[in-house]
This record gives structure tokens, sequence and C-alpha cells, in this order.
């Protein structure tokens, strides 16, 4: 497998076998049908005032920017065989929070108000996992029904936060988040790259992702081991809260105005999506990062894409579930096996091997 | 003796796992009126072979019968149609039912407007007073009983439907003594009445207490079938771990001239640790470089003390004192911060994260002391997973192949690195080779001896007595859950000694011994091979079949 100079075939051969591979076969299909609408559907523009880019592909990027946070913390959650359904409501309790105090404060479009705006959200929505962390960990809830009810909580709680109001504030710094240009790419979307190249660093570099690893594959062998599951459990469920609050304020900071209905109104669903996508197991014991940022892409790109060719929008969640169950079902091990072997394909030895390694990647 | 006609008769039985042969043309059969136990320890397949019975696993040959008729079972409906009822350990039943539906789930009277439950409790109370448990209000719920009752319910249950042969698989496993007591009641009322019972416990007084009749099974082949009253304890302990008393008699330690070197102050000394339900108050000590072992048969006790002494279970009761100062273990944590480690006996479930490379697997519990945010560095890692891959003889040495993907006994080998990586004072070794082959097997009773020399204290947990009695400086006796004694190792000591040991203990006080004031902490008074000498009268298999050895 790590052969000293892998040939071209031999890495390709692996990249297919990647369970995000069909996530990227998915994101190309889906431009390519654009395309097929609109020739110039990839043109990029630059604006000539401002070096900015523009053009479609930049609205998919900057769409992206969200659900790569919700998606990078729901694969830690699921890798440690949990799921977070609060990160859509917390999403909103951040942007109700920020924007609350941002119309609130006393210099509004100070840079000052704007830094605490941020820290706020971000503590608020880590307090919020934190919570739903210690109801998983310690008192030994389930996850799903513990952040089930975080969901319908957070939702309250951002309506609390706002009166029910839809409040509005200007800061043009918060608002740079979102609208903002450096080196002709959208803030938000190199934020959120940075972001989760940072989260990918700290959980690869420090043990964290084994710790996680190892608690989803086997929490009693992890925890004769010695590991304490309750303290990582705590660390992730917070993280997610984090995340989930800085994809709030990406979302509220391009119109500063939080909409408590609809803010990361099933945002958690996509979330999911995006990690399982990537190659992520809701059984827990696989994490993959990578791969979920690759479903957080094909999201935001199936989004896009549902606008642009001009679906119902009562049909825009049928379409939208039918390419998903396509995908899984490429995924899937019994329908690869089954279309596998109606492929008529000569049966020497080694090939016989990969395809072994390949069922059981 | 003109024994009547079997109710069942299975011949020739073999039912073989991927890669295992689970049972080897086993023969078995039940007598009616009478209660036979099935012997043998893990791995001997009694599990399989009740679930043949049962029609849970479809067997790959033998035969069958049931009075007299040749049956193929495609499932548990076809067994029960059959007159087969089983009880298993965990009470199978809805505790949020009442006691009168439980009984009579499946079989309810219908009347002309759907269920008649007038009729149906009258069934119930029918069913229960059969039992003796007509006092019992079949409209209360299940939850409401005891698990000792539940447990009754649970074998009217079974009996409501008429059964000719009820297989009760460790229904003693949670009871008390006077709850056993009732249940034997329960037995010896049905067995009256003509109904084969098939009796499976590991508790040695218990199946002695009620059974008439033994089939000994190991590691899949039938080991003989056998009078209780003509089988000496030693006897039937011997058939079970295989080996015949002259044999045992001929194992003795290897490890004499070290057993003098117990002096001092002992590393970990525990005093009355307990838990109640899973081990008694007992007293134990380790000292540095001493190999102990836990010997004992399945359910003694022996993989409950040694959690006990990590933390993987919290004690209820006494203390523990590392080098005199008393330490709280209360979780496998404490344990591994006082530098004990414990490798488990379930090696899949407790043990190996089959989906982490070796690498990681190795390094785990050193980690998990360090804490995530203190990584190894790649060179440490290469470092203690190279050491161990080679002191360990892991193969394939492949540090980033996945564990899950390693042979048994490769697995354990990482297993042992990895408690050996955080450098134990106190290295718990529960079964660590079972399972495994020949090879692996001597590579780690030597690992376990250069550790001794090297000066960690080691407890040694093993069913197989030859290779406890070979490696340990000395041996601590278990039975049903109490320490019954210590032997301190040399020349003269021998496999036989300890089972003679577990053989005698507790022969008086029938049906059980799980009193708590039955604990000798010396051995039993008196010598036990002149217990061993009343009964010696040679226990003949019954059966045309001699014993396969």
């Amino acid at each position: 497998m790590n052969a000293p100079s892998p040939t071209l075939s031999a890495r390709l051969a692996e990249l297919v076998r990647k369970p995000f591979f069909w996530g990227i076969v998915a994101i190309l299909l889906l431009l390519v049908v654009n395309l097929l609408k609109d020739p110039t559907y990839l043109a990029i523009r630059v604006n000539p005032s401002n070096g900015n880019l523009a053009g479609n592909v930049l609205d998919i990027l900057r769409a992206s920017a969200p659900i790569l946070m919700v998606a990078t913390g729901m694969s830690l959650v699921i890798a440690t065989a949990g799921i977070d359904l609060s990160v859509g409501s917390v999403m909103a309790v951040a942007g109700a929070v920020s924007m609350e105090y941002l119309q609130n404060a006393g210099a509004p479009s100070s840079l000052g108000a704007a830094l605490v705006a941020i820290a706020m959200s971000i503590g608020l929505g880590a307090l919020l996992g934190t919570f739903s962390g210690l109801l998983v960990a310690k008192v030994g809830l389930q996850p799903f029904i513990t952040t089930l009810v975080m969901m319908l909580a957070g939702r309250g709680l951002a309506k609390v936060i706002t009166s029910g109001q839809n409040t509005t504030a200007t800061n043009e710094q918060f608002r740079w988040m979102a609208n903002g240009y450096v080196l002709g790419f959208p803030v938000v979307f190199l934020l959120a790259v940075a972001i989760v190249l940072v989260v990918i660093l700290v959980v690869r570099r420090s043990a964290l992702g084994m710790m996680i690893v190892s608690i989803g594959i086997n929490p009693r062998a992890s925890r004769m081991a010695g590991i304490k599951p309750a303290g990582l459990l705590v660390t992730v469920y917070a993280l997610s809260g984090a995340l989930a609050a800085i994809a709030g304020m990406f979302a509220v900071s391009s119109v500063m105005t939080v909409d408590v209905s609809q803010t990361g109104y099933q945002l958690e669903m996509d979330a999911i999506l995006a990690v399982v996508v990537g190659g992520g197991t809701l059984a827990g014991g696989r994490l993959s990062m990578g791969g979920a940022a690759v479903g957080a892409l094909l999201i935001a790109t199936l989004d896009k894409t549902v606008v642009f060719l001009g679906v119902p929008s009562s049909a825009t969640p049928a379409f939208k579930a039918t390419v998903i169950l396509i995908l899984f079902l490429l995924q899937a091990d019994n329908v690869r096996n089954l279309l596998r072997s109606r492929r008529p394909r000569p049966a020497s030895l080694t090939e016989t091997v990969e395809t072994k390694a390949s069922v059981a990647a | 003796m003109t024994a009547p006609e079997p109710v069942v008769r299975m011949t020739g039985i073999s039912i073989a796992f991927p890669g295992v042969k689970a049972l080897d043309g086993v023969d078995f059969r039940l007598l009616p009126g009478e209660v036979h136990s099935l012997m043998g320890e893990n791995g001997a397949g009694k599990s399989t072979l009740i679930k043949a019975l049962t029609g849970v696993y479809k067997i790959d040959a033998g035969t069958i019968e049931v009075q007299g008729t040749q049956r193929r079972f495609h499932g548990t409906a076809d067994a029960q149609a059959a007159g087969i009822s089983t009880v298993y350990q965990e009470v199978n039943l809805c505790t949020n039912l009442t006691i009168g539906e439980n009984v009579m789930l499946g079989h309810e009277v219908r009347g002309p407007f759907g269920i008649n439950w007038q009729a149906t409790y009258r069934g119930a109370t029918q069913a229960l007073t059969k039992l003796g448990l007509g006092h019992l209000d079949p409209r209360r719920p299940l939850s409401s009983l005891s698990i000792a009752l539940q447990q009754l319910v649970a074998i009217s249950r079974a009996m409501a439907t008429d059964s000719r042969v009820l297989i009760l698989d460790e229904p003693t496993s949670s009871l008390d003594a006077a709850e056993v007591e009732q249940l034997f009641g329960v037995i010896r009322r049905l067995r009256d009445e003509g109904v084969a019972i098939l009796f499976v416990s590991h508790f040695l007084d218990q199946v002695y207490a009620i059974s008439d009749r033994v089939t000994v099974l190991r590691n899949g082949q039938y080991q003989g079938e056998f009078l209780l009253r003509d089988l000496p304890r030693a006897k039937l302990i011997a058939t079970m771990i295989g080996k015949d008393l002259e044999t045992l008699a001929s194992l003795e330690s290897t490890r004499s001239e070290r057993a003098a070197a117990r002096t001092g102050e002992p590393l970990l000394s525990a005093t009355g640790i307990g838990r109640k339900g899973s081990m008694e108050p007992t007293d134990v000590e380790v000292h540095r470089g001493e190999v102990v072992g836990f010997a004992g048969l399945l359910g003694s006790g022996r993989t409950e003390l040694a959690r006990l002494l990590y933390g993987a279970d919290k004690a209820d009761s006494g203390s523990i004192a590392i080098d005199g100062r008393k330490v709280a273990l209360t979780s496998p944590v404490a344990g591994l911060d006082n530098r004990i480690a414990f490798s488990t006996e379930n090696r899949r479930d407790e043990g190996i994260v089959a989906d982490l490379t070796v690498r990681d697997n190795v390094i785990l519990a050193v980690q998990a002391k360090r804490g995530w945010a203190r990584p190894l560095s790649r060179r440490e890692e290469d470092e203690i997973v190279g050491k161990y891959i080679a002191a360990l003889n892991i193969r394939p040495a492949n540090p980033n192949m996945l564990a899950g993907n390693l042979s048994g006994g490769n697995q354990q080998k990482v297993l042992l690195g990895r408690w050996l990586a955080t450098e134990p004072e106190l290295l718990i070794l529960d079964e660590p080779t079972r399972g495994i082959d020949v090879g692996a097997k001597a590579e780690i009773q030597d690992s376990v001896a250069t550790l001794a020399a090297d000066g960690v204290a080691v407890v040694f947990i093993s069913s197989e007595l030859e290779e406890v009695v070979r490696i340990s400086d000395r041996i601590v006796v278990l039975k049903d859950r109490a320490k019954i004694g210590e032997i301190t190792n040399g020349p003269n000591v021998t496999a036989q000694q300890v089972v003679e040991l577990i053989a005698a203990h507790g022969d008086g006080d029938l049906p059980d011994g799980d009193d708590p004031g039955d604990n000798h902490p010396d051995g039993p008074p008196g010598s036990p091979t002149d217990r061993l000498r009343d009964g010696a009268n040679d226990g003949a298999p019954t059966t045309e079949g001699v014993p396969a050895a």
C-alpha cells in the first residue's frame, strides 16, 4: 500500500477508493450540467476597479463557508459515534447575539464592538456545545436526544435574545467577514478554509484525532486503555458548538440581519450529509475532515445548481435528496459489488486482492 | 440400570465456523425425569451445542432425534414445536408487561372478540401453580419481582407449552443462595414430572447438588458422559481441563528457585476487597518480581478479582495499598496512574481497537496517560512501537497495519506491548494465552518470566492450570467468587493439588459454596487428598461411548 514510489495509476486507484472520490465526481458532474445549460457558467470575471474575482464558482465558494464550519465540527462528533443536531440552532443563537449586541453597543460601528460580538458568539456557541457534551458524557443521555433538545432550545433562545424580532445592525468591520475580499477571494471562504486547516492541524498533530477515533471504534477498550472519554466528548461537542457559532456569524454578516427562524435552518442535515459523503459513518470510528470538506463543497454546489437550473422551489428538496441518494448508492458496498460482478474483467490475482481491499476499506 | 428411552439423542454433531471447529462429532442425550449438566471450560462448545439443540445454529453433520423421531431444526420455532424450551442466562422477558402476559405471551387464549384476558390469566395462574408459584398475582407487573422470581416466571413461560425438554443456561449466575435453593425446588418438581432438564452452570457445587448426570466437552469434543454420584470432583475437573490426574501430578513448577525471593513489603496489598454480586471480600498480596497465578474454574472470580485490582470495576468494600500507601482504584485511569496495567481476557471488546493501526494500539495507553495535548513525537512512537514489535516478535512487523487484521496471538502481543510501554510495576494478565497458537504462547510465557526477573510484579490468570502452575511463584486459588486458598509454589507443587483444593472445598455444604463465611484464606482444613479417596470408585462412563481422550 505504501510502496516507495507509487505509479500514477496506483495513485489514481487509491484515490478512487477514497470514499470522498465520488463526492468530487458529483461536484464535477453538477458543474458539467450547469455548463450544458450555460457554456459560460465557469467563467471568472475580474472586477477592473478592485481586482476582486466574481462568478458562479466564487458564489459557490462563498456559500460553502458556513457548511464547511458545521461539517468540520460534525465530522468530529460523528467520529465519536455521536451526532450534533443542534448546530443549526446554535448558528441562529450566534447570529442573534452578535446582531443584538451590535445594535445596542455603545460604539456600534467600531472594530472593538465587532470583536466583542464575535467573541460573545463563539463563547456562547462553545457553552451550548459544552452543555450538550456534559449531558452526553456525564449524564449518559443519548447524543441524538440531547442535541435534539438543544436544537429546540437553541431556536427558542435565539428568539428570546432578539425578543422575537429579526434584529438588524450596522458594522462595516463585521460585515467585511462576509463581503470583503483578500487577494481577490471572498474573506468568508478564506476564513473558513483557514479555520478548517487549523482544526485539522490541531486534531492530527495532537493525539486528539487518534483518541476520538478510538472512542468511536471501541469505547470499552479505550476506557480500559486509560482514555477518559468524558473530557474528550465534552471537548468535541464544545468545538462543534464554537464552529457552528462561527458559521452563524458567516450567515448573518452578509445581510447584517438575523432571521431567527431561518438562519441555520436545517443546516444540521447539510452537515450530516456532508460528513457521510466524505466517508464518515454514523456508527463512529472514522474521521475524515478533508472528506467532510469535500462533502460541504458538494452541498454548496448542489444548492447553487438547484437555483441555477431553475428547479421549482417546491421540488428543491426532492431534487437534492435524489442526487445525494444516488451518491450513497454508489458508495454502498453492496451496490458496488453488484456493479463489479456485472462487469467482465480479467481475473488476475492482484486485481482480486485489490478488489478485496477496496471492499474492506 | 435400565435407562429409559432418551427424549433427545444427538449423535455425531459437528458445527464449523470460519476458522474454528466449534463442535466435532459430539454425542449427547437427555433422559426423561433427569437433570443433566453440560460442563466445560471457555470455548468447550457448551453454548454451541445448546444452540444446535434449540435450532439457532444449523448442524453441519450428525443427527438430532427427539422422542425417537429424527428432526432437522430450521429455527427456534421448530425446536419449540418439538417440545424443547430454553431459559437463557439473561432473562428474556418483557418487564413492562404483567406476569401473566409474560407467561402466556404468544399463547393467549382467544375468544370471539380477540383475546379473552380472563381465560388467559387463568391459564397463567395454572402454569405458575404447577411450579409452586400460585401465590403470585399474574396481573401485577413483572418488574415488581426480584430477578430470581423473574427467572422462575421465565421457566413457567417455557413450561406453559408443556415442553418435555427444558434447557437452563446459567440460570443461577445472578442468584443468591436462598434463591438458588428456590430454583432447585422448581427444577426437582419438574424433574419428578418427567421433564428432561439440561442444566448449564459453572458452579461445581450446584452441578453436584442438582444433577444426576453430566456430559463434559472440551475444545468442541465429547469427553464423556458420567453419573455424577460416581464421579469424584477432581476427576470431573481433570476431564474438563483435558488432563488425567497422573499427568496433573507430574506438572511441577519450573520457578521453584524464585519462590524464596519474596521478602519484605509487598508492592500491592489488598485487604477485604470485594464487589457485590461479583467477588466476595478477599485479601491478596503481590510482591515485586513475583508471578502470582490466579487459578480457578470459569466463574470462580479470577477475572473479577483482577478487575478490582486495576480499577476496571470499582470495589465496594475493602482497601488497596501500594507500597503501604492507600490508593483509590476507581477507574482504569487510576490504575494506570499507580503503574498498574491490566490486559483483559476479552480481547475483542475490551482490548484491541480493531480499526486502529498496530502503532496506535501500542501507544494508546502511553498516550492516554500523557493526555491528548502532549502527543508523542513520530520518533518516540517509532521507538516504542519498534521496540515492542521486535521484543515480542509481532508479525507481520508492520506498524501501519490495522490491528484487527492480525492473528489472535499477534493481537495479544500488541496488547502486551501496549501495557509494557506504560512501564508498569504491576502487570495483570488475564488469559493472555487463550486461543493463540503454541509458538505465540511460549513467547508470551517467556516474556512473563523475563518481566518478573526485571522486578515487575505479575498477576497471571489462565484457565490452563498447568500453565499457571508452571510459571507462578504463588498460586491464589479461587472458587465460586471467593479465595479458598493460597499455595506457595515449589518443586513439589503440582496441578493436581490445585484441582484437589478446588474439588474438596465446599464438598460438605451443598448446594452451593456462595456462603461468604466460607472463606478459608489458608485453605480448607484437612488434606484434600483424603477427601478424594472417599469417593474412590472410579467415575466410569455410563454410555457405550468411552471418553475420547
